[in-house]
């Protein structure tokens, strides 16, 4: 052994270390390779020795070449013997190689899941550390399924270094084995409560990575994440925070109006740029998200921008970077504010950095107007010159295009102008963008008819100088505006001044050299060009020139005989003969230039590029079926190669046109609009299609606007001596100017006149300002406005969710397990995969095991003593923090009594106006989320939803005793409603913070106290939203139970919708007296129709036992579950309350009896109902009808609605003026529907129910809640 | 999430790379150069932020980078991290390094790859941020290298 070692150290001696590998590659520089290969050569024969010393050496060698770009799969194996190693030193070595190197398809892993779980429970925190490290690297699903409860077991590890790294590697595990996700989630929610900032802060990142990809799902932890960001100080978790916020804000646009003064305050208040940035970046969320600009937004957006104009004027240029970023995202909803600082973004495309001119050039994109847009173009061009032969270059290309061309060219006003910017831009050198100069030099030539004229003649020119254009063929790009200019010519040649000339051009050798799809157009267009000639000439008398243009043609034309490419080669040759045969009309003295030009008669329409798809088959029509028997063998040969030019088509169909029957025609048609819609600048040549094309569906209500024949068409000088070289845009610009004054003077002219007629002031609506955008009245119009879309197309919905996104499968619902572990408990295969020692082993056993591998995560094994006392430091820390809060809550309570009873109101929101936006919101939101709910509106809104929640949450965690000593602050009672529910809520609230601790600790301690917590667990009194959130006088829905010297009792009666035949009674028990009241026993005499749910074994008289002890001036809350068999009578129960009150010197032994009153309210659940199912509901005709008169009832309709929402369980389905339709459902599932109408002081309820006795109870129970006000 | 980080030198030369999602070796040397051919291109004194990457996550991605001396420090990140939270990152990182090394320079990351994985896996694991508390990083750091230390010499 001794020896072993010893060789073992020589062998090392001789044995290249990392640094002496460095080393030896630094020195091998020239054949780095070739020696490489030899060390490989040396650390394979060292993984084959025993000592694993030098085998980690190896292994740490190979990590080292691995980041070289070698491979060393090869050696997984040896990985895996290094990190299976005891000593921590070969251990990380390992881990850190197999964390390079390791993926999912790495079979060795299989082989260390066991290995690593050894180490996740190694007693040296750095063996558990270094493994978990290693695993968030390679984990597959098989280790996440094998190893998630023994992370999850670490997340509640006593050293906070093991806790935040068991944390974030959860995500990990998540995204592997979604299933863990839901039975972990509690304890993750648990550690954004950590005492340990950095466990904190990474419970925070995961929640926030996950939330970001499936944001609804998480929006019920919006409360929770808004306490943390008002608390937190750790910058790290608010910009985490605040950036989820970011993505939650556009899910709910209330948590928006919650954040806004939290966000402004940060960004007041915070040095830190880095959270300066995100605040502000929120803050442009949560207005994106609210659609309605209020007046204190147009504040918050002017504070962002003002902001973001210091980190663009600032010197760090990341500053200035951001704050570009971030200010075209206000640009989308609020360009206004933007606008104004339009100085400082053109500035910034001066700047020597290209991220920010990049950034800046993507602001100017949404900044222009009508009026500024020559002006920022103008600027563009200046900087396009600059930036000769860069990718910058044709970045800047590609906006200014973009710029112009947005939203169908709606800011230009003068489109001369435009072509001439298209034309310098065309001197561009090596731009890769030629083709797109080339498809906007056509849609404007097509769709604005007014400029074709000036659009001819510069094309003519163009091509006239082609060769300045062409200098370098093949990689030259811009040839492509060839191809435009010689289509425009060719289409619109009754334009051309000389088209001789032009003809000419098109047809010089020189053509043959470019890319076969341009000369494809050449020849064709030259075919155009020759029909309009013919027909000029033969006009004039003259044949002798007619006949030359023939001869140039045929002269001319057999160079593109011969073209190598295919396309060219057959119009040519068409052409040719079909020169030739004029010609020998001509010689003939025939007039043929009619006929020619029939041809290429026709107009053509833009279509919109999408039309296609949504062209709705027709009936009967079949795609997918043969139209002819399908050919035996493959035609794919046949597949036309994608065409650019598909415009031969009409004109073959021409000919036969008339043949056809109208069957024939109409499929035709259609498939035609297909052929059409691909193609947006297609031609159509013949005058039958375009008659068809003008049938379509919506065209004729196209607007077509006259043009405004005042603008000049010609520009002096039109034709300059170098058409490349003369900045002729420039000129427009000027002219422009002056136009616009010019029309400026009018306008004011007339208004003059106008204010003159009418004074009253209304004409100044438009009168923003002599600069105002509607001011300028565009020089050209664009005759297609909208695009040609099919009818009822609706606009694209495409699915973007790529199907493989591993996020996906964590869209999993997490409300239900959070806000009610009722509704949808953990199953008991959601719990995690637990390796058990012995194979019988139930549940029950493992968890009594308590090792830590054994215990599943519902029932927490039994901590050592010292963890549990660390356990408890901790909530007395967290007890500290809420008592604290607790404090500042009740100041703020009594600053505003109001709020009593409304939100939670532990932070400052703004208040006013929330009113009218929550009314408007639909009845539609979810009953999981009532108490996101009402957390976000903050109105005073009954606390019937809030209650009600939480009291499913805490009810299944018993008193502690722990709990209520730490509870006897003294607290006044004042007013017995208000303050009742008030205490309770301070509880409450506590409860829930505590609520996890208190359950595994009533888990641990094996507490006694189980009453009815299986049941209650499964209680979810779940109510819907209630609409009206107004100011309100508070409500409760807790009425006096009965009440003595020493105890009050108050109760809220619910029925349970997941179990038709239960009721849920929560009785608030108040302690008045100055004494301990213990051993309080509940019971209450059953009837035949309803009977007090009590545990197995007990008997039908035996009483339960309230599961807490009460101090002096403390209150709290039990839930007891009542089994109903019919609801549609009220009834009512007796029971008594035992208890002993205990002083310092004596106990006595006290009851108190109560009613408890089943009304038939109590069995209606709200449930939100839509108003076409509620009109089917009353359409049915299954249910009976009853009606009621109010009198003298003196509110608003809305407090009236609100009342009866609130008081008997309705939700409201729709509300016109002063009617409104209501809807509720009760436990088994009778609708229950109202039409509540108002008039003055009387209202009348009109309802609708399939159970008649349920139905007249119920209307007489809504009868007394009004009489009582 | 933080995609992966790089290190490299002026000439593109890797010191350390670190990728929290599998990319074959031959596809991580491409990264690598076309990180490089990307950020040494540009100034000093220009952003330290960069889209246009290609390799990495598509269109979700986002280069954060910071040149000291002879190295590049480049994190790939989505648009979950903030852009100015993950430069603080680096100078964290950085520091760490500095108080880890004495003095740090291209030399100790040639020589001591593992090692700076090692302090690396006390910032970012499985591409999120562990701690940000410099002082803590480095407790945990020595803390190890002492237990390193310790077994070292019980072996010989």
């Amino acid at each position: 052994m001794a020896l072993k070692i010893v060789k073992g150290s020589i062998d090392r001696m001789f044995d290249k270390n990392l640094q002496d590998l460095v080393r030896g590659i630094r020195n091998h520089k020239e054949d780095e390779a070739k020696y490489i290969s030899t060390c490989i050569d040396e650390i394979k024969q060292e993984l084959k020795q025993d000592n694993i010393a030098v085998k980690a050496n190896a292994v740490c060698k190979l990590t080292y070449l691995q980041m070289l770009g070698y491979d060393v799969s090869w050696a997984a194996f040896n990985i895996v013997e290094v990190m299976s190693s005891s000593k921590f030193t070969y251990k990380r070595i390992g881990y850190l190689a197999a964390s390079q190197c390791f993926h999912e398809n790495t079979d060795v892993i299989m082989l260390t899941t066991n290995q690593i779980r050894k180490d996740l429970s190694s007693p040296n925190q750095y063996d558990t550390g270094v493994a978990l490290t290693g695993l968030s690297c390679f984990v597959t699903p098989d280790l996440a399924r094998d190893l998630a409860n023994d992370i999850m077991t670490l997340m509640s590890h006593t050293k906070p270094y093991i806790r935040k790294k068991a944390v974030l590697i959860m995500y990990k595990v998540f995204l592997k084995y979604p299933e863990s996700l839901r039975p972990a989630f509690p304890r993750l929610k648990e550690k954004l409560e950590d005492p340990d900032p950095g466990v904190q802060s990474a419970a925070v990142n995961v929640i926030c990575e996950l939330a970001r990809r499936n944001p609804k799902n998480y929006l019920s932890l919006a409360p929770l994440f808004f306490k943390l960001m008002t608390s937190s100080t750790n910058n790290w978790v608010l910009i985490k925070i605040i950036k989820l916020f970011g993505a939650l804000t556009p899910l709910e646009p209330r948590l928006g109006k919650k954040l806004i003064e939290p966000l402004t305050n940060l960004i007041h208040s915070t040095s830190a740029m880095s959270l300066l940035y995100e605040c502000v970046n929120t803050v442009i969320a949560v207005l994106i998200s609210l659609s309605s600009g209020m007046p204190n937004h147009s504040a918050s957006i002017q504070l962002c921008v003002q902001k973001l104009r210091i980190l663009i004027e600032d010197s760090d240029q990341n500053l200035k970077y951001l704050g570009l970023l971030a200010m075209s995202k206000i640009l989308k909803t609020h360009p206004k504010s933007v606008q104004s600082h339009k100085d400082l973004i053109l500035q910034c495309l001066d700047d020597k950095d290209e991220s920010i001119r990049l950034r800046a050039l993507d602001l100017l994109y949404g900044m222009v107007s009508k009026k500024n847009l020559m002006e920022i173009v103008k600027k563009l061009m200046i900087h396009v010159d600059k930036a000769e032969g860069t990718t910058y270059r044709d970045e800047l290309l590609t906006k200014i295009i973009d710029i112009c061309s947005q939203s169908n060219y709606q800011y230009i006003t003068n489109f001369e102008w435009y072509i001439s910017i298209l034309v310098e831009l065309t001197r561009l050198e090596g731009t890769r963008h030629g083709h797109l100069i080339a498809s906007q030099m056509l849609d404007v030539a097509i769709r604005v008819k007014a400029i074709r004229v000036f659009a001819v003649a510069q094309m003519a020119t163009l091509l006239d100088n082609a060769h300045l254009l062409t200098g370098n063929m093949q990689r030259n790009g811009i040839c492509e505006v060839l191809y435009a200019a010689a289509w425009i010519c060719g289409e619109f040649s009754e334009h051309l001044e000389n088209p001789v000339q032009t003809l000419e051009a098109m047809l010089r050798p020189k053509v043959a050299t470019l890319p076969g799809h341009i000369q494809a157009v050449y020849v064709q267009n030259a075919a155009k060009l020759f029909a309009t000639i013919l027909k000029n000439q033969e006009g004039n008398t003259d044949s002798t020139a007619a006949q030359e243009t023939s001869q140039m043609m045929i002269d001319r034309l057999p160079l593109f005989v011969q073209s190598a490419n295919l396309e060219v080669q057959e119009r040519a040759s068409c052409i040719l003969q079909l020169v030739k045969y004029i010609q020998k009309l001509q010689q003939k003295d025939v007039e043929v230039a009619e006929e020619v030009s029939a041809l290429f008669a026709g107009e053509l329409n833009p279509v919109a590029p999408k039309a296609q798809k949504k062209v709705p088959v027709p009936e009967g029509l079949d795609l997918d079926a043969w139209i002819n028997e399908p050919p035996s063998e493959s035609e794919s040969e046949d597949e036309q190669p994608k065409a650019i030019f598909t415009k031969e088509e009409p004109k073959h169909s021409r000919p036969r046109h008339t043949e056809v029957d109208e069957k024939e025609l109409a499929r035709r048609r259609e498939a035609r609009k297909q052929e059409q819609a691909n193609n947006p600048f297609y031609i159509k040549a013949s005058p039958s299609s375009q008659k068809v094309y003008q049938e379509a569906p919506g065209v004729e209500h196209i607007p077509v606007v006259q043009i405004d024949l005042s603008v000049p068409l010609k520009v002096p000088a039109t034709t300059p001596s170098h058409p490349t070289g003369l900045p002729m845009s420039d000129q427009y610009v000027k002219l422009e100017e002056e136009r616009r004054q010019k029309e400026r003077a009018e306008k004011k002219k007339k208004e003059k006149k106008k204010r003159k007629e009418k004074r009253s002031g209304r004409g100044k609506k438009h009168d923003s300002g002599p600069e105002s955008e509607e001011d300028i009245t565009p020089a050209h119009v664009v005759d297609i406005v909208t695009e040609e879309m099919p009818e009822n197309a609706l606009p694209s919905d495409d699915d973007d969710k790529d199907p493989n996104d591993p996020h996906k499968a964590l869209d999993i619902d997490l409300d239900n397990l959070l806000e009610t572990t009722a509704r949808r408990p953990l199953a008991d295969s959601e719990k995690l995969p637990v390796r058990s020692h012995r194979a019988a082993g139930a549940p029950k056993s493992s968890a009594e095991d308590g090792e830590a591998e054994n215990a599943t995560p519902q029932e927490p094994k039994k901590k050592s003593s010292k963890e549990k006392r660390d356990k408890k430091k901790d909530k007395e820390r967290d007890r500290k923090r809420s008592k604290e809060e607790k404090k500042k809550k009740k100041h703020k309570h009594e600053e505003k009594e109001e709020d009593l009873l409304g939100g939670q109101a532990e932070e400052p929101v703004v208040q006013s106006e929330e009113m009218k936006e929550v009314e408007a919101q639909p009845t539609s939101t979810s009953a999981e989320v009532s108490d996101l709910d009402f957390w976000l509106s903050n109105a005073p809104v009954p606390s019937n939803t809030q209650e009600a929640a939480t009291v499913a949450e805490a009810a299944p965690a018993p008193e502690a005793p722990a709990g209520t000593a730490a509870d006897s602050e003294p607290e006044e009672p004042k007013d017995t409603e208000t303050e009742e529910s008030k205490s309770s809520k301070h509880k409450k609230k506590k409860q829930k913070k505590e609520k996890e601790e208190k359950e595994k600790k009533k888990k641990k301690k094996h507490h006694h106290h189980h009453h009815h917590s299986d049941g209650g667990g499964e209680e979810s009194v779940q109510n819907g939203t209630v609409e009206e959130e107004e100011p309100l006088p508070p409500m409760s829905n807790y009425c006096l139970l009965a009440e003595n010297s020493y105890i009050k009792m108050v109760c809220d009666i619910q029925g349970n919708l997941q179990d038709g035949s239960q009721v849920v009674v929560s009785v608030i028990f108040e302690n008045k007296s100055d004494s301990f009241l213990k051993s309080m026993e509940f019971n209450v005499l059953d009837s035949l129709n309803s009977k007090l749910q009590r545990p197995e074994g007990s008997g039908p008289h035996d009483g339960l036992t309230v599961p807490f002890q009460l101090p002096p001036g403390v209150s709290n809350e039990a839930r007891f579950v009542f089994t109903v068999q019919s609801i549609v009578m009220p009834q009512k129960l007796k029971g008594t309350l035992t208890f002993i009150v205990k002083n310092e010197d004596s106990s006595t032994h006290e009851k108190l009896d109560f009613k408890l009153h089943f009304t038939c309210t109590s069995y209606l659940i709200t449930t939100p109902c839509y108003s076409d199912a509620f009109a089917k509901l009353l359409e049915s005709g299954d249910l009976k009808s009853s009606s009621v008169r109010l009198e003298g009832v003196n509110m608003p309709f809305h407090h009236l609605l609100a009342r009866i929402c609130f008081h008997h369980h309705f939700s409201v389905v729709e509300r016109i003026d002063s009617c409104a339709s209501m809807y509720s459902r009760s436990i088994q599932g009778h609708h229950v529907c109202l039409l509540v109408k108002t008039s003055g002081q009387t209202v009348s309820i009109d309802a609708k129910c399939d159970e008649p006795t349920l139905l007249g109870n119920v209307l007489d129970e809504i009868k007394q809640t009004f009489s009582q006000c | 999430m933080i995609k992966a980080i790089l290190i490299f030198n002026n000439h593109g030369k890797p010191r350390l790379i670190r990728f929290y999602q599998y990319f074959a070796e031959d596809m991580q040397q491409q990264i690598i150069r076309e990180t490089f051919h990307l950020v040494s291109k540009r100034d000093d004194n220009v952003c330290n932020f960069l889209e246009g990457g290609s390799l990495i996550g598509g269109s979700d991605y986002k280069l954060i980078y910071r040149h000291y001396a002879t190295l590049y420090f480049v994190f790939c990140v989505d648009s979950s991290e903030s852009e100015l939270g993950i430069l603080d990152l680096i100078q964290v990182f950085v520091e760490t390094l500095d108080k880890c090394f004495e003095n740090v320079c291209e030399l100790d990351l040639i020589f001591h790859m593992d090692k700076v994985h090692y302090i690396l896996q006390e910032v970012v694991m499985g591409g999120m941020v562990l701690e940000t508390n410099m002082n803590e990083i480095v407790a945990q750091v020595e803390v190890q290298n002492r237990m390193e230390k310790s077994e070292l010499c019980n072996q010989n």
